[in-house]
Order: structure tokens, then C-alpha cells, then sequence
């Protein structure tokens, strides 16, 4: 205990050092590529730079939103069914042993074949709509979650459990007691992995087949050569999969800090 | 007095993984002893010998042996029979604030929470831990931590107390403010106790009777009524009354 808490310590003093270095090399980075597209004179259409994003971005604000509503209502959707299923599977499969070894080698066949094979399949199957995004989504990020839900939920202390029960705790009691908020952290550490696929799954089910999103608008740019149209769409497909990762690190903040009681 | 516990002919084999045919390994073997109402008993033995074995059997942990036990006349291995139980960890959970921690029983017993709180602040006071209600165990020292897996144990509803090395991973000094704070607790409530320890100072100090073991398989090679009056003072252990009785534990325990 003693120990982690002054590595920690040590970590929180190194992070204000660091914290600000990969801006400095973002910002760096930025000046070189405007450099390199103004002295070298690069083609808009081969490298734009990144006014040239940025003045794409601008322009194009009001479609680009239109299709950002799209994609990231598909990851929305698709994530939350992901968790419930991630969630409620994961309780299972922690809980009662049968469960896991009849499910988990599914599970894992189930994620050797590549999404990408999947996306034209379930676009024949389920049309070009709003279903076969959602699926994909879910497909893509609920094996994370199990699986690092599974995983923490199996640590057991021998002792806690054998305590709980001269207590008188019934094994789905001490499983709620114990098991459960032990596990959360490695929930978490899975949600995390999980939103990134989220957004990443809607983006690769729309090129296959879609009306309006990042996705298909990106295909759209490349194909009428406005390249500074496609880093912006890009852009915003990064930045939507870093706020949607803060977003789940807050969520875990407040959720650890409420089972403290 | 009436007997609480009494266990006769106890015999315990563990088998590993692989060896259910073989013969395994015999950790305790021909167990005779009893413990009566408001007796303080210890358990005094070598690392190994399967102290820890007989109160996890004692519990109701284990059912796998021979011989009886029976706690009250009734066999643990029949039905659950309440007891008050302290591993030799603390097992506090860590995101739990320490009063939390405390009431972990009465929550399990589906008990008045908010009742129980409320009567609990007098014994929190005892047991030293007044103003820490909010602490997690974390922030709580050793002697703290130990102190209040044992108000812990004490609101387990069993009518006797299975203590395991409670103060086997504390410091000298805090130590024996444990053990004094621990007598002085005792000495005013008398909740039947079995003490495990493989200190002799400690168990002559606290006991009515100390039973000394062997090393593995354990047996039971001879007990020891401490004849000292309560309440007990430190002096004691410096009288020629206590190196008579140690004299003997020496004895008895490095026999084999
Ligand atoms: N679950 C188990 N399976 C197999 N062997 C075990 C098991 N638990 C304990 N043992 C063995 O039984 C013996 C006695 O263990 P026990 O924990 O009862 O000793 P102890 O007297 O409490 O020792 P200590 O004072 O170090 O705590 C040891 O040799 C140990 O290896
Ligand atoms: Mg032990």
C-alpha cells in the first residue's frame, strides 16, 4: 500500500513535466507539415495543410455536423446495447462457471472473423439502414467489455469469500459484496478499449452502404479529390473517439467514487 | 462450567491436486479438547501445524474430516452454527469506509443499520477507533486496521470468538498495546475466546488455558491453566510464576 501510494506520488510529479509535451509535439508537428505543404509546394488534392483543413472544416461545417449527428448517434446506440450485453454477459459468465466455458469459446471464434468481411454481409442482410451499423458496432466492442469484465470478475480472495460465508452471505451476496465493485476498474479498463471500436465500427459500416455519415462523406471527399475535405471529416472522427474515451473516464470516476460509502 | 465447543478425535487430512489416491498430508491428527463459556483459551504451536486448519474446521469451513466437533452439542458439518471469526488478514475491503466495515455482519444479517450505529458508539470508543468512522482501511494504521476487523468479529452473532493470530502481523511495541488494550476489553465483556498465536508471552499473558501443539500433524502435547487473577498487568510477565509456566510451553513444544 505504502509503496504504490509514493510511486504514485512520483507519477503525479513526472506528469506535470509531460503533460505538456505532447502538445509541444502536436504543435510542432503542425508547423512542419504547413512548412513542408508551403516550400515544397504539394498539391491541395495530394496533401492539404493544415489551414487548408481547417478552411475545409469551416466550410463545410453544416454538412459535416449533419453526418457527425448520424455517426455518432450509430456508435451511441451501438455502445450502449454493447455494455448492457458486455455487463450482463460478463455477470453471467462470472458467476456461474458452466456458462463460461459453454459461451467464452464462442465468444472468441466470434471475434476471429473480421469485421470487415461482415460489414458488405449484413449490408445485403439487414439493408443500408440504421441495423446492420448498430450491429457491427456491437459486434466490435461488447467482446472487450465481457472479456475484461469476465476476467476481473474470476479474481478471487479465498479468504474474503470464506469470512463473508461464516457471516452468513450467500454466494450471490458476497459475489455482489466483493466480486462485483472489485471488478469494476477492469470494466472500465474494457468500456475504454470498447468506445474507441465504437466510434471506428459506425465509420467502416457506412462505407460499405449509407445515406449520411462520417463514414460514407468520407468515401464522397475521396472520390471528387477534396482531400482537405476528407482530413477535416477525419478530424472530427478523432476527436469524436477522444471525447467519447473522456466521457467514459469521467463516468468511471463518479461511479468509483460513489461506491466509496 | 458448560462446554462450548468440544472436539474429539479430530483427525484432518488435505490432499493436493493430484494425490486424491495417495496419502496426502495428515495436518491434524487425534485432536481432544474442549473450550467452556467465557474461557480464554489459546492455541499455541509452531508455523504449520495446522492451527489455522482447526479453526477453519471449527467454523464450519471445511467439512472434510474425521472425528466430531460440536459447538453447543450441534456438528457444524450438519448445520451452519453462528461463530465470531477473524482470519489471519484483516480483510477489511479496501472501498469501504471503516464503520462500513464494521456493521459488514449486521448488513449480511439483513440487521438495523441505522440502530446499530447508533449502539455501536461506545464500543467504537472502546475499541479506539472514535473519530476514524470515516477513514478507509488504507488510511487507517495497522494496530487501527486490526482493532476494527476485531469490533468487526465481535458483531458476528456467535457465542464464541475464533481468533487467528490476530496480532501476528504487527509491530513489538504496538503489539503489546494490543494485547493490553485486548485483555482490558476482555476482562469486561468475557465473550468466549479461542486465541490462535504461536507467541508464548502473548497466549500466557491473555489465557485462562493454553494448549500447546506439535509440529505438523498436529497433535494436542499437553494445556496449561494459567492461574494468574484478572485483571492481568504487565508486571506478570516478569514474576517467577510466568518463566514456570513458560518453562513448561518451552517444554512441551520443542519435545518432538
Ligand atoms: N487448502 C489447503 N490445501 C492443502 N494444504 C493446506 C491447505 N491449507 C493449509 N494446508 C497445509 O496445512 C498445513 C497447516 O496449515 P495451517 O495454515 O493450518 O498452519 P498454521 O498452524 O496456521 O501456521 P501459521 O502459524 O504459519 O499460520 C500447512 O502445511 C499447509 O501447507
Ligand atoms: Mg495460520
Amino acid at each position: 500500500m505504502k509503496k504504490s501510494k509514493s510511486t504514485e506520488k512520483k507519477n503525479k510529479s513526472n506528469d506535470v513535466g509531460l503533460k505538456g509535451l505532447p502538445f509541444l509535439l502536436g504543435g510542432l508537428f503542425i508547423i512542419l507539415w504547413q512548412l513542408a505543404v508551403d516550400i515544397l509546394k504539394i498539391q491541395p488534392y495530394i496533401l492539404p495543410g493544415p489551414v487548408d483543413v481547417m478552411k475545409a472544416l469551416y466550410k463545410e461545417r453544416i454538412l459535416l455536423l449533419s453526418h457527425t449527428i448520424v455517426t455518432l448517434s450509430e456508435a451511441l446506440i451501438g455502445f450502449g446495447i454493447a455494455v448492457v450485453l458486455g455487463v450482463v454477459l460478463g455477470i453471467l459468465m462470472g458467476y456461474y462457471n458452466i456458462i463460461r466455458r459453454m459461451f467464452y469459446p464462442l465468444f472468441v471464434i466470434s471475434q476471429t472473423i473480421p469485421l470487415i468481411v461482415l460489414t458488405p454481409l449484413f449490408a445485403i442482410w439487414f439493408g443500408f439502414g440504421l441495423l446492420p451499423k448498430v450491429l457491427i458496432i456491437i459486434l466490435g466492442c461488447f467482446f472487450p467489455i465481457t472479456v475484461a469484465f469476465t476476467q476481473s470478475l474470476l479474481k478471487t480472495d479465498e479468504d474474503m469469500d470464506e469470512l463473508l460465508s461464516v457471516m452468513g452471505a450467500s454466494r450471490w451476496k458476497s459475489f455482489l459484496l466483493v466480486r462485483i465493485p472489485q471488478a469494476l476498474p477492469g470494466l472500465f479498463a474494457g468500456l475504454r478499449i470498447a468506445v474507441t471500436y465504437s466510434i471506428m465500427g459506425a465509420v467502416i459500416s457506412e462505407w460499405v452502404g449509407a445515406q449520411k455519415g462520417l463514414g460514407i462523406y468520407m468515401t464522397r471527399a475521396m472520390t471528387s479529390f477534396k482531400t482537405a475535405v476528407l482530413f477535416a471529416d477525419v478530424l472530427i472522427i478523432v476527436l469524436l473517439s477522444m471525447g467519447l474515451y473522456k466521457l467514459v473516464e469521467i463516468i468511471e470516476r463518479k461511479i468509483t467514487k460513489n461506491i466509496i460509502y | 462450567m458448560n462446554k462450548i465447543i468440544e472436539i474429539t478425535q479430530l483427525n484432518k487430512v488435505y490432499y493436493g491436486p493430484e494425490d486424491r489416491e495417495r496419502e496426502g498430508l495428515g495436518v491434524l491428527s487425534d485432536i481432544n479438547m474442549r473450550v467452556d463459556d467465557n474461557e480464554f483459551v489459546s492455541l499455541l504451536g509452531p508455523s504449520g501445524c495446522g492451527k489455522s486448519t482447526l479453526l477453519k474446521l471449527i467454523a464450519g469451513l471445511d467439512n472434510d474430516y474425521e472425528g466430531s466437533i460440536s459447538l453447543r452439542g450441534k456438528n457444524p458439518k450438519n448445520t451452519r452454527i453462528p461463530v465470531c471469526y477473524m482470519l489471519q488478514k484483516d480483510c477489511l475491503i479496501p472501498w469501504r469506509t471503516m464503520i462500513s466495515n464494521i456493521l459488514l455482519p449486521i448488513e449480511i444479517r439483513k440487521g438495523n443499520i441505522k440502530t446499530a450505529k447508533e449502539n455501536l458508539k461506545s464500543l467504537i470508543a472502546e475499541f479506539g477507533l472514535a473519530g476514524f468512522e470515516n477513514y478507509r482501511p488504507s488510511q487507517l494504521s495497522g494496530g487501527m486496521r486490526q482493532r476494527a476487523a476485531l469490533l468487526r468479529t465481535y458483531l458476528m452473532d456467535g457465542e464464541i470468538m475464533l481468533l487467528d493470530e490476530p496480532f501476528g502481523a504487527l509491530d513489538e511495541i504496538t503489539r503489546m498495546q494490543m494485547q493490553d488494550w485486548l485483555i482490558s476489553v476482555w476482562e469486561k465483556h468475557r465473550k468466549t475466546v479461542l486465541f490462535v498465536t504461536h507467541d508464548i508471552d502473548e497466549a500466557i499473558y491473555l489465557s485462562d488455558r493454553v494448549i500447546a501443539m506439535s509440529n505438523i500433524p498436529g497433535t494436542i502435547v499437553g494445556e496449561i491453566c494459567i492461574d494468574f487473577k484478572r485483571p492481568r498487568t504487565r508486571d506478570m510477565l516478569l514474576c517467577t510464576q510466568f518463566n514456570e509456566y513458560k518453562r513448561s510451553l518451552m517444554g512441551l513444544l520443542t519435545n518432538d
